[in-house]
């Protein structure tokens, strides 16, 4: 690891100040980020610790029904807010789906969204990534990309986005709000992480020193917790990234859907938010055909980065799924693996059926 | 799912009373627990990159990011400019060693890489060592080489890798067998069924990196290292060094992991006792995970043909197994997959055969169940295709197929309870009620249900092995074997086994291993250690016994007096009279009122070499699987594992249960996870870490059971010991492959079974 | 750069004049302080061998700086015992054959005394599968960890809370 100076200042402005300087970096909960260093993918030269810096961990209910999450805020302590989780569910799903027990109580919700993509390449500075070093190249395109993004991706980076936290917040249309020393403004998370275009390098809209403060998700976020599901699919059970992901939420109202959310994880370089897929539901009765076509509609303009194509079709059929659980209801008590394929719904008993 | 099972119901084998002392005053074939277990749940254990001796040096090897090529410059300067860089050793500056590392040596060392050249031979070889006064400093230092290099095209897949036929595979089995005739077995055949099959390479990644601590006193060395094979390793760094080899100490008390990585000597190790030469200081070494992904061994890829001819009773008629393996372009390992066809099935016609295939990788190695369990995951899913094919139950056709001698040869088995594996498995996993066709099962949650069974086999070899045992005066003893306890329990059934052969409580015997400077162990490999060294522990104990007899009976003052040719019977540390076993004397007595402080016994093993040539040795074992999958996504998710194994005495039904659910489930991961993936063009390998080259986690592992079918046999040992570490991981493989096609219609032949394999309609 | 730095390990403090910023808290336990209980198997967060528990909560030792470690108190393998008894986990593991290498062990009981703390699990195999799922084994002696986790969990309801030993102090540089 190269050598860096370590700085833990004590209030936001002090940070902030450190943090507009030249090769420095925040350190919060470090799951990301000093692994990346340890690798060789980062190798910032100043971190500017924000563990202590006051009033950035908490869950703060607004007068409107909102809720404020500060950037500190452990992802384990969020999921397991019980208030938090009954009204948004698929988050809490979510974050429970994600990495281990262990590393969800180190990262952060501000840590979460700055999480970099999991490419191979990316990870390995031998090989060439236009998202490490601007203008290297992007070894993936022709190596091994069967896990690479089948949406939003250009010649100049294929990688995808790896977390989970943030398709359901970005389903729920949550807004980021950052702080620097030119001041504070608000970023819809939809437009926190941006695409590679001819730019990988960039990776989100934050600019030098800007710093997370805090996610908020709207009121009306909470109107979708009776219909609510995050679903991911792994390699195995537990502990691994996202072949795909998706997160889906409905409002019923007799008997059609007053309102949906749609987004999918693990399919481009930002969590996608199937807006159109969305439109397609709004005021219909809900059904098996719909939901399929929801999930052509959401993968519409997807296609193959490499030998991947097959996360095409999955992607589609995983809309299709966690519409049909959100359907069903968000079960009363998180199920015991949260996300999966294998979250069976807790009033099934055991047994096999020959059919 | 909603397997909501009490712990006790989950295995309730372990709740079966045993009774004890089942043989004179021990607790041999007991469940006792571990007896390290107090010091692995402290913490206490110590493992080799614990130590931290005085004045310590941390040293980092670089290794190459090419496959093939030369290292044209490396910045030595950059990194000894790092703040606490010792020393940078390369190709110019590295001590010259006394053995030549392009060489192998014997019996089973490989070409090892250790900075002998500027050759690149494979991703992550070894090309320079930083040695720092801290970690840190030394992994910076590694970073700031920048090593540039001369780079040729890597060769890393069929297209480029060069072919050969392989004369000789695995560690020495010849590359080419051949009975019957071949051609009319399968022209004769009411049906042949065939497939292509393929492994990928698989990494041993036991959770400790390889690690040395090394610590030079003149021409004597202290090294602490997980090592599988204490006594031939220490010969053999005493061989690199150009020292006597009782001048090598090996400390290994606990290896965290195994399964074959640390039984051959590598390169990195080796650097790291080279290091400590070097600098006149104590220094550590330890691999970093990434770099466990090419010096030290791995399962090497496979690409596999079967052809299967049937007759209309169901009965093979000819069995052709050919295997390509991938092996280095420098040395010699190539999986001895097809020979897994060699010893279960009956068929008139057999022929195996195997060539190599050279890329720009690291050697390969034996690997936990090396060639049964990569020839067995594919003969396994041949069998269910040919069962398929004759309209079979899986287990019918396997016991129509059942072999009564060994396949070919004809020799008769020392033991084999197959028939009772699969009777006892089957009945366990309810098996009989299983419907014939594909994808007709579903659960309440409507997923696709797959039953699938496999064949688990595996040789059972004895190696030589030597031990020590002393009867102290106050009744206890010492007992001393070199061995290696990677996780097998060999501190507790070795320990159980000299116990018992001297008469006394467990807890009355210190057992001494782990070091080289014991009595040679030998290896802790291809499932043979308990029947090794603990054959030679027994004897030792035997010969104690002997001598204390000598000296009771010939005591005209002992109630045992004249009792020679009447015999004893040694038990809670005495000695009984057969016919009157109420006349007895306790050691301690005996001892004293010989006027001993202690009486000393050796003993050896090795396979008696009149019952090897007579009969065909193996563990066997049958395995059922239950594999659950979403309809639409396809995620598979193993749901039951049931396997049932015979492999001679248990000395510990508790340790050996643990060894197959080991297996077992390396089964999974072999079936369901597990492949390195290397870029085509690079060779580098793009998974090398423990993130994305996926082995089980706790979820994965839902529901075992591991049935211990009892079987003895004097024949392969005079305990009767056969083996159990590896044998679990075969037959599991296809078992779950089985059942995968048996859950939805879809035969993959390629493992891992992936996500996209099974998006394709039926 | 130095830094100073005060932490509770296992009840005992620490004042460590850090010569390095990169030293992460296992390294520091390992190399520095003598704690080789918790051990190193990826250094990447990928398989929860060096899991400890800081201000109660596990985590990855290995992706924690030292330096941010500053005012915590930290829970190793070497502290869970009291003196000669073992805590209801360890005492479990060995009851269930939880380990065989033993290599992941420490990581195991310490994330198996975060998860019943955590109260998240219950009598349920699945849950504790699953939150047991950061800590891998390549032995395979999962269902015997998942036994042994239930049963700590079972007894730790039973009982009352555990409680701690008292802090002595000392110093350490490294």
């Amino acid at each position: 690891m190269k050598p860096f100076d370590y700085i833990r200042p004590a209030t936001l402005a002090e940070a902030v100040t450190e943090a507009a300087r030249p090769g420095s970096a925040y350190l919060a909960g470090g799951t990301n980020m000093l692994d990346l260093m340890k690798v060789g993918a980062a190798a910032p030269e100043r971190l500017v610790d924000i563990t202590r810096l006051p009033g950035l961990d908490a869950v703060e209910w607004l007068p409107d029904g909102g809720v404020r999450i500060g950037a500190l805020v452990r992802n384990s302590d969020l999921a397991y807010d019980a208030r938090f989780a009954a009204s948004f569910p698929m988050v809490a799903e979510a974050l429970l789906s994600g990495a281990s027990a262990q590393l969800r109580n180190a990262a952060t919700v501000g840590g979460n969204l700055m999480q970099r993509t999991r490419c191979a390449y990316f990870q390995d500075p031998a090989s060439a990534c236009n998202r490490r070093e601007s203008g290297s190249g992007c070894d993936a395109r022709d190596g091994e990309n069967r896990m690479h993004a089948v949406l939003g991706f250009t010649e100049h980076c294929i990688a995808v986005h790896a977390s989970d936290f943030c398709v359901p917040l970005v389903a729920l249309g949550a807004e980021v709000e950052v702080e620097s020393s030119d001041g504070k403004r608000t970023i819809p998370i939809d437009e926190l992480h941006l695409l590679p275009g001819d730019t990988p390098q960039m990776e989100t809209a934050l600019r030098r020193g800007e710093l997370i403060t805090g996610v908020k998700l709207p009121a009306g976020a909470a109107a979708f917790s009776g219909h609510a599901r995050y679903l991911k699919l792994r390699e195995r059970t537990s502990y691994a990234f996202a072949v795909v992901s998706a997160a889906a939420a409905l409002q019923i109202e007799d008997g059609r859907i007053a309102e949906a959310r749609i987004a999918l994880g693990g399919v481009a370089a930002k969590p996608w938010r199937a807006a159109e897929a969305e439109a397609s539901l709004v005021g219909i009765e809900p059904s098996q055909p719909a939901f399929a076509r929801a999930g052509e509609i959401a993968l519409a303009s997807a296609h193959p980065s490499g030998a991947n194509a097959f996360k095409i079709e999955l992607a589609r059929r995983i809309v299709t799924r966690v519409l049909t659980r959100a359907l069903e209801g968000t079960p009363e008590r998180m199920p015991a693996l949260p996300g999966s394929p294998f979250a069976a719904r807790p009033d099934k008993t055991s047994g096999v059926a020959h059919v | 799912m909603s397997e909501q099972m009490s712990p006790e119901r989950m295995s309730p084998e372990t709740q079966t009373t045993f009774p004890r002392h089942v043989r004179h005053g021990s607790n041999s074939g007991q469940p006792v627990s571990r007896r390290d277990g107090r010091l692995k749940v402290t913490g206490a254990a110590t493992y080799a990159a614990d130590n931290h001796p005085e004045g310590l040096l941390h040293a980092v090897i670089a290794t190459s990011t090419i496959a093939r090529g030369r290292v044209r410059s490396l910045d030595v300067e950059a990194a000894k400019a790092h703040p606490g860089v010792v020393e940078v050793i390369t190709p110019a500056n590295r001590m010259p060693l006394h053995h030549d590392p392009n060489e192998k040596m014997p019996p089973f060392g490989f070409r090892v890489e250790v900075l002998q050249d500027d050759t690149v031979r494979y991703v992550n070889q070894p090309i320079a060592v930083v040695v720092a006064e801290t970690l840190e400093a030394a992994t910076e230092g590694v970073r700031l080489l920048a090593p540039r290099y001369e780079e040729e095209d890597a060769r890393t897949g069929l297209d480029n890798g060069l072919r050969h036929e392989a004369q000789s595979v695995g560690v020495g089995a010849p590359g080419t067998v051949s009975f019957g005739d071949l051609d009319a077995g399968l022209k004769g055949a009411a049906r042949v069924t065939e497939g292509d099959y393929s492994t990928p390479p698989q990494y041993h990644n036991a959770m400790e990196p390889h690690a040395v601590v090394a610590e030079w006193d003149g021409d004597t060395v202290t090294i602490d290292m997980p090592n599988q094979a204490l006594r031939m390793s220490a010969a053999s760094y005493a061989a690199y060094f150009g020292i006597p080899a009782e001048n090598v100490l090996i400390r290994s008390p606990f290896l965290g992991g195994g399964f074959g990585s640390k039984a051959i000597l590598n390169g990195p190790q080796i650097l790291g006792i080279l290091a400590a030469r070097q600098l006149g200081r104590p220094v550590k070494l330890v691999l970093t995970r990434a770099q466990m992904y090419g010096p030290v061994g791995h399962r090497g890829r496979t690409w596999q043909k079967l052809r299967l001819g049937t007759g209309d009773d169901g009965k093979l008629t000819a069995l052709h197994h050919h295997s390509i393996g991938a092996t280095s372009s420098f040395d010699d390992f190539v999986e001895p997959a097809a020979n897994a066809s060699l010893m279960l099935y009956e068929s008139p016609a057999i022929r195996v055969e195997h060539e190599g295939l050279r890329l720009d990788i690291g050697t390969p190695g034996p690997m936990r169940a090396p060639g049964e369990a990569s020839g067995s995951a594919s003969l396994e899913i041949a069998m269910d295709e040919a069962a398929e094919a004759c309209g079979m139950d899986p287990l019918a056709f396997r016991l129509a197929n059942y072999a009564e001698t060994q396949p070919g040869t004809g020799k008769p088995f020392s033991s084999k309870a197959l028939r009772e594996c699969y009777e006892q498995g089957a009945a366990a996993f309810g098996w009989a009620g299983r419907p014939l066709e594909a994808g007709t099962m579903r659960d309440e949650n409507g997923f696709l249900v797959g039953w699938g069974m496999g064949t688990a086999v595996f040789p059972c070899p004895q190696f030589p092995a030597e031990a020590r045992a002393t009867l102290r005066a106050d009744g206890t003893a010492l007992v001393e074997t070199g061995g290696a306890d990677m996780g097998q329990g060999a501190w507790t059934a070795l320990a159980q086994l000299a116990a018992e052969s001297l008469g006394l409580d467990l807890d009355k015997v210190e057992f001494h291993s782990g070091r080289s400077d014991l009595p040679d162990g030998g290896v802790a490999g291809g499932s043979g250690h308990t029947a090794s060294a603990g054959q030679a522990l027994s004897n030792a104990g035997g010969d104690v016994i002997a001598r204390l007899t000598e000296l009771a009976t010939g005591d005209p003052d002992s109630p045992l007096f004249g009792a020679g040719n009447i015999g004893v019977v040694a038990a809670e540390g005495r000695l009984h009279r057969r016919d009157d076993e109420t006349r007895s004397q306790s050691y301690a007595d005996i001892l004293a009122r010989a006027g001993q402080k202690e009486l000393v016994g050796t003993g050896k093993s090795g396979r008696d070499p009149a019952s090897a040539e007579a009969f065909a040795m193996h563990s066997h074992g049958a395995v059922f699987a239950e594999v659950k999958i979403d309809p639409n996504l396809m995620q598979v998710r193993v749901s039951r594992l049931v396997g049932a194994f015979a492999a001679g005495r248990i000395i510990n039904p508790k340790l050996v249960r643990s060894q197959y659910y080991g297996g077992m489930i390396w089964g999974i991961s072999f079936a369901l996870q597990e492949e390195a993936v290397a870029d085509r063009r690079t060779g580098r390998i793009m998974n090398a870490d423990l993130a994305e080259y996926h082995v089980p986690v706790n979820a994965d592992v839902p529901r075992m059971e591991a049935i211990l079918v009892p079987e003895e046999d004097p024949r392969v040992s005079p305990l009767g010991i056969k083996g159990v570490g590896e044998i679990g991981v075969t037959g599991t493989v296809g078992a779950i492959a089985n059942a995968v096609w048996h859950a939805t219609g879809i035969r993959v032949r390629n493992y891992p079974i992936r996500i996209e394999d099974l998006l394709r309609r039926r | 750069m130095s830094l100073s730095i005060s932490l509770a390990i296992n009840g005992r403090q620490h004042d460590v004049a850090l010569n390095d910023p990169r030293v992460t808290l296992l390294d520091l336990l390992r190399e520095r302080l003598d704690l080789p209980g918790t051990k190193k198997g990826c250094d990447r967060g990928q398989c929860g061998a060096c899991t400890v528990l800081v201000d109660g909560r596990r985590i990855n030792s290995c992706l924690a700086l030292a330096a941010s470690m500053d005012g915590a108190e930290i829970t190793t393998i070497e502290g869970l015992a009291e003196g000669d008894e073992l805590h209801p986990v360890q005492a479990a593991f060995i009851e269930h054959d939880a380990f065989q290498c033993g290599y992941c062990t420490p990581g195991q009981i310490m994330s198996a005394v975060g998860l019943i703390k955590e109260g998240m699990a219950g009598d349920d195999p699945e849950r504790v599968r699953e939150l047991m799922s950061g800590n891998i084994c390549r032995c395979g002696a999962y269902q015997g960890i998942t036994e042994a986790v239930l049963e700590a969990g079972r007894k730790a309801a039973e009982n009352a809370q555990p409680q701690t030993g008292n802090p002595d102090t000392g110093k350490d540089a490294a």
